[in-house]
Parts: structure tokens; sequence; C-alpha cells
């Protein structure tokens, strides 16, 4: 079944937030403001409050990274201590806890960051091709508002986006 | 007279167009510059080259000198390395936008310091090829790291660091660099296509940007704090008098903020002058960074005179020789110095009409880190020189190869810097972009009154519309 992709360029924020909040308010039948994708030069901070909270999953992927690095870094430096058993230890601790408590605090912000890092890249879907519809203009100064419809919408979303003042239109078509 | 941290009028496009220039067609000011670092490090190479064919004598290291301008140099690039990640974290939690315009450049500063810095171990070792000893592999070979010594704590440390900022330096770089594969041809396009991550400004990957760089910065903050007060440990871990202190964690830490915002001093007034950043890297934001120095720099001071009482009225004769020792002995004029650079000088920042004259703040910010270099110094050398026993007593100055590589230093440094502003955009675009787009729509003319404006700037209504431009 074909999709259709439309885009609308604004000029700033105001024109695009009233676009979402008529959508929201189901002005279309058929299109919801789920299939609303915003692009913008910046992240605007009431953009929850147009879009609803869509959530990020990127604070779980810190937190099993951080509790990741917190069991391997001590396991880690222990199982490379446990070697030291051949060595006459004087009487100190083969794991020394103090020492240890330390460096588990290097891994567990290492890996704590790391792991961040990877559930960004996954959530934010980067390292992607880029849409078709992608704009340069929206990393200059135009907000941009994406819907993915089917046929019988594109028009009347049209109509909408030229209510709101629109700067340009683009569409495409995928399989 | 530039009253606002930011021209609030200022165009979107304007921004992009004004920090992209920066990147473009290097002057010959910059090429000069780069000659200059190249002409220093080659200096470190051949000292270094030098050094590592005859022996860690050549650098007059030896009993009870075991440490000099080497470790010396290391504290303080570490401590250079700090203000930038640590005060930008900071002031992103806090939300004070007014780093927005200079964060950049601070954080290249911790990851440009933190590579400098970890040079100074690696030449230290005398013998380089036996680096990997400091990984705690699981080994049969009979490599046995002490889990125990702070330098095996700086090895993790460090390296946590030095990853950690250069990702949070990327990670905030990305929607910037997405705006260069836009405006970017040939080469740079290529890099920039590869360096956004296919960077497209959607909701999703705001929303997601948002909380990876909260995230971070909640991670960096601890961090920071850790590696400088694990630096402190290689001395205060030690019975060496001087060294064997227990404020030494927050006076290593409070003298990293310190220096590194000189640092990040000299660099706003130098990227203001020659890329003509004169609306983003503005007066007001400058002097917020003074006062901030200022504040910092009295923190040390009264950690500094705290140490000295603390030897002065406590019981260890040994510790107070060495205190003497430093204020009357072979290296009191170098601690004299230290006091005044880093003591007395800093009383400029409070200055109003000094926090404002550039050429003043640039000649203060470099005398201030010369005081925090030489308060390194003044840390390991008067020690080592007045150890416990009268037969090591030993004053000991550094050889043309230690001040060769030292001074290298500051051109690799250099180097690193001045091809980052040229490849990266030194100022964040889109968080200037936000800037003025809060300032413009949040702020009302009473509380920007209340922000910007002191008693005797004057009024609003006296602006010019394109003030800063």
């Amino acid at each position: 079944m074909k999709r259709f992709y439309v885009m609308g360029l604004f000029s700033n924020f105001d024109e695009a937030f009233s676009t979402i909040s008529e959508i929201r308010q189901h002005a279309i039948p058929g299109v919801s403001v789920d299939d609303v994708t915003l692009k913008s030069p910046i992240e605007h901070p009431e953009i929850e409050e147009v879009l609803g909270d869509r959530g990020s999953p990127v604070p779980k992927f810190t937190l099993f990274g951080a509790l990741f690095g917190i069991i391997f870094g001590f396991l880690f430096l222990a199982s490379a201590q446990a070697t030291f058993l051949v060595q006459p230890q004087g009487g100190k601790a083969v794991v020394p806890i103090p020492s240890n408590i330390v460096l588990t605090y290097e891994m567990l912000i290492l890996f704590g960051v790391l792991s961040t890092l990877v559930g960004f890249l996954i959530s934010a879907k980067m390292m992607t091709r880029r849409h078709p519809l992608y704009s340069e203009k929206v990393s200059l100064d135009q907000v941009g508002v994406m819907l993915e419809l089917d046929e019988k919408n594109v028009d009347q979303v049209k109509n909408l986006f030229k209510k709101h003042k629109v700067l340009e239109i683009r569409e495409e078509v995928s399989q | 007279m530039q009253t606002k941290d930011i021209n609030e009028n200022i165009e979107w496009a304007k921004i992009n167009a004004d920090v992209l220039r920066s990147m473009e067609n290097p002057r010959i000011g910059y090429w000069i510059a780069v000659v200059c670092c190249v002409l220093m490090v080659s200096c470190a190479v051949a000292a270094e080259v030098y050094q590592y064919q005859t022996g860690m004598g050549v650098a007059n290291l030896n009993w009870p000198h075991m440490w000099d301008l080497y470790i010396a140099s290391f504290v303080f690039w570490i401590g250079m390395s700090h203000s930038g990640t640590l005060l930008s974290a900071i002031l992103h939690i806090i939300q004070a936008d007014w780093r927005k315009p200079i964060y950049r450049f601070a954080e290249a500063m911790t990851t440009f310091s933190l590579m400098t810095a970890g040079l100074f171990p690696i030449l230290h070792l005398g013998r380089v090829w036996n680096l990997y000893w400091v990984l705690p592999y699981v080994s049969d070979r009979g490599v046995w790291p002490n889990f125990r010594s702070p330098l095996i704590w700086d090895a993790f440390a460090i390296t946590t660091y030095l990853t950690s900022s250069a990702l949070f330096l990327f990670v905030g770089m990305i929607p910037d660099l997405a705006i260069c594969r836009d405006n970017a041809r040939g080469w740079r396009q290529k890099l920039y296509t590869v360096l956004s991550l296919g960077w497209q400004g959607d909701d999703r990957q705001w929303r997601n940007f948002r909380k990876i760089y909260l995230l971070m910065a909640c991670f960096l903050i601890p961090l920071a704090v850790s590696v400088h007060s694990i630096v402190s440990a290689d001395f205060a871990m030690s019975i060496m008098p001087g060294w064997h202190v227990t404020t030494f964690p927050p006076y290593f830490v409070a003298g990293a903020l310190y220096s590194g915002c000189a640092a990040i001093i000299s660099l706003f007034i130098i990227l203001r002058y020659f890329f003509r950043f004169d609306d983003y890297m503005t007066l007001p934001i400058l002097e917020k960074v003074c006062k901030l120095t200022f504040a910092i720099a009295m923190v040390w001071t009264y950690l500094v005179l705290m140490e000295f009482a603390a030897t002065w009225y406590g019981p260890d004769m040994v510790e107070k020789e060495a205190l003497i020792g430093r204020f009357t002995g072979a290296y009191a004029p170098l601690f004299w110095l230290m006091l005044f650079c880093a003591i007395v000088v800093p009383f400029t920042l409070a200055s109003q009409k000094l926090r404002r004259h550039l050429p003043t703040m640039f000649v203060v910010s470099l005398i201030l880190n010369l005081g925090m270099f030489l308060e390194r110094y003044m840390i390991v050398a008067p020690t080592l020189a007045l150890s416990y026993q009268p037969f090591a007593f030993d004053v000991m100055w550094g050889s043309m190869v230690e001040w060769a590589i030292v001074f290298g230093s500051f051109g690799w440094f250099g180097l690193l810097f001045l091809i980052f502003v040229k490849v990266f955009p030194s100022v964040s675009m889109y968080e200037v972009k936000e800037m003025v787009f809060h300032r413009r729509n949040y702020h009302s003319d009473e509380l920007a009154t209340q922000l910007h404006r002191r008693a005797d700037d004057p009024q609003p209504i006296q602006q010019p519309g394109t003030e800063g431009a």
C-alpha cells in the first residue's frame, strides 16, 4: 500500500504548532497527532504540550550501563587481582575493597556514559538515511511539520498547511 | 557598550553564517599561530627523542627528585581540563543559558588539555614501551599492576574522563555538524555527513538528544571531581611533608577550576578578537566568567591559607619546616611569585571597569595561569627538596630537556585547538538560537532589566536595535 509523506515548512513555531493543534483536534479524519513529525532548528521548550509526551528510553540504557559498570568493573578488577595469589600479600587483602571502590566508581561512569550513547543512537534512530523530505532549511531557521498519510488525506493536509501560512510544501510517495 | 548577554533580535540565519564563516579561509594570523605551535611541538619532540635515547638523567630526574616538572605539568593540564566540561555540565543543569555561546570551545579545551596531560606520564615513564603495564588486564606474564596505587587510579580516571568528555563534546556538536553538512562541499561535506550521524532535527532526535545531554552532564560532574581528587591522591596518599594533607582533594579541584576558568577567559578573548564573535562572546558573558573565576579564586585562596594554618598550628615539625622552606628556601622567589599571581592578581577581577577591558583581562588570565602553573611546581619541588632526612635535602632545577617538553606541550595544545576551531564550529549554533529564542519569547522587559542591566547602564530605550551586531 502506498504511503504518502507530506511536509510543510513554516517560518516559525507558532504556525507549526497551530497546525499540529488542529490535527490533534481531529480536523482531518484519519489523521492523528501520532502521525506528525516535527523538524526544527532547535527544540521548542513546550513541544510536549503540542505533540504529547512521547517519552525516551535513554535513561533505561543509562541505568543498565551504570549497573553493568559496577558489576563488570568490580569483577574485572577482582579477576585481575586474583592472579596475585601467587604473590606474597603481606597480610593485605587480595581484593582490596577501598581502592576497588574508586576504580569501580570510574567504571560505573564509563559504562553509564557509553550505554547512554548507545541508547541515544538507537532511540533517536541515528545513523540512518535521511528522509527524502529532509530540508536544509530546517537546520537554518524554518520549522517543518511532516505527516505520514493515506492518499485520501493528502489534499486536506495541504489545505491545512496553507491555512497556516506554510512557506513550502514537499511530498513523497513510498511503496 | 554591550549590556545584554546576547542580542535577542539577531537572525538565526546570521548565527549560522557567522559561525560557518569562522571555519573558512584561515587568515595569515592563523597560519602564523600554526607555525609557532608546530615549532614548539618540534622542540618537545627533539627533546623527547634525546631523552629517550640518552635516559631520564638528561631531565635532571634523580633521587630525591624523581618527579618534577613533568608531574607538575601533568597536574596543570589536568586542571586546565576541568573547567570546560565541569562548568558546562553544571551550568547546563542549572539552566544558565549564558554558557551557550562559550561552552563549545571550553569543552574542546577540556579534551585537548587531557590529551596533553596524558602525554606527561608516558614521557615520565622513561621506558615508554612498557606503558601497557598500567592496564589491569588479567595476565600470567608477571605483570601485576598495584591497584592500591593512585597512579593506577589515574589511568582509570583519566581514561574515563577523556572518553566521557570527548563524547560529551561530540554529542553536543551533532546538530551543528548537521548544519555544517548542509552547507559544506567536498571533503568537509563527507566528514560532516559521517559525524552528524544522520541528524535531521526531528522531534524524536531532539527529545532523545536532550536526555543524553542531561544524563551525560550528570555523570560528568562527579567524574570531574573524582578525577582531580584522584590526581591529588598521587600526592596525598604518600607520607611526604606538604603532601599528606586531608584538604588536598578539594584544594586540587578548586585549583583545577581556577586555572580552567582563567584559560576560558584567555580563549574567549582570542576567539572574540580573531573570529569577530562580538555578537556571541559578549562583554556581559565575559563579566560572568570573570566573576565566577574570582569566586573560585577566593575559594582556592581560602584552602591555601587553611593548609598553611593547619600546618603552622599542627604538631608535625617536619611539615612546618617544609612550609617555612617554601617561604624562605631556594624556591621562595617562585613561591612568592605564585602567591602574587594566584592570590593578589585575581582581585583585578573584582573591578567592574577592568572586567570590561579585554586587553587587561587577557593579561590577567595569563598571569593567573602562570600562578597556577607555579602552584603545581611549588607543590612538587619544595617537598622533594626538603624531605624527612637531611641527607636527602637537595634543590633541583629543571633541565633544558624538561623545559623544552613543557614548552612544547603548550604548542601541542595550541595546535589541537587551532585545528579544532577551523574544522568544527567553536560556537554552538543551535544553542545560541535557543538562547535568542528564549530571550525573545520568554523574557519580559522588566526581567531583562533585572538580569542584564546595572543601574548605571543605558536604559533599554537608548539601545540601538542592532546592539552587538
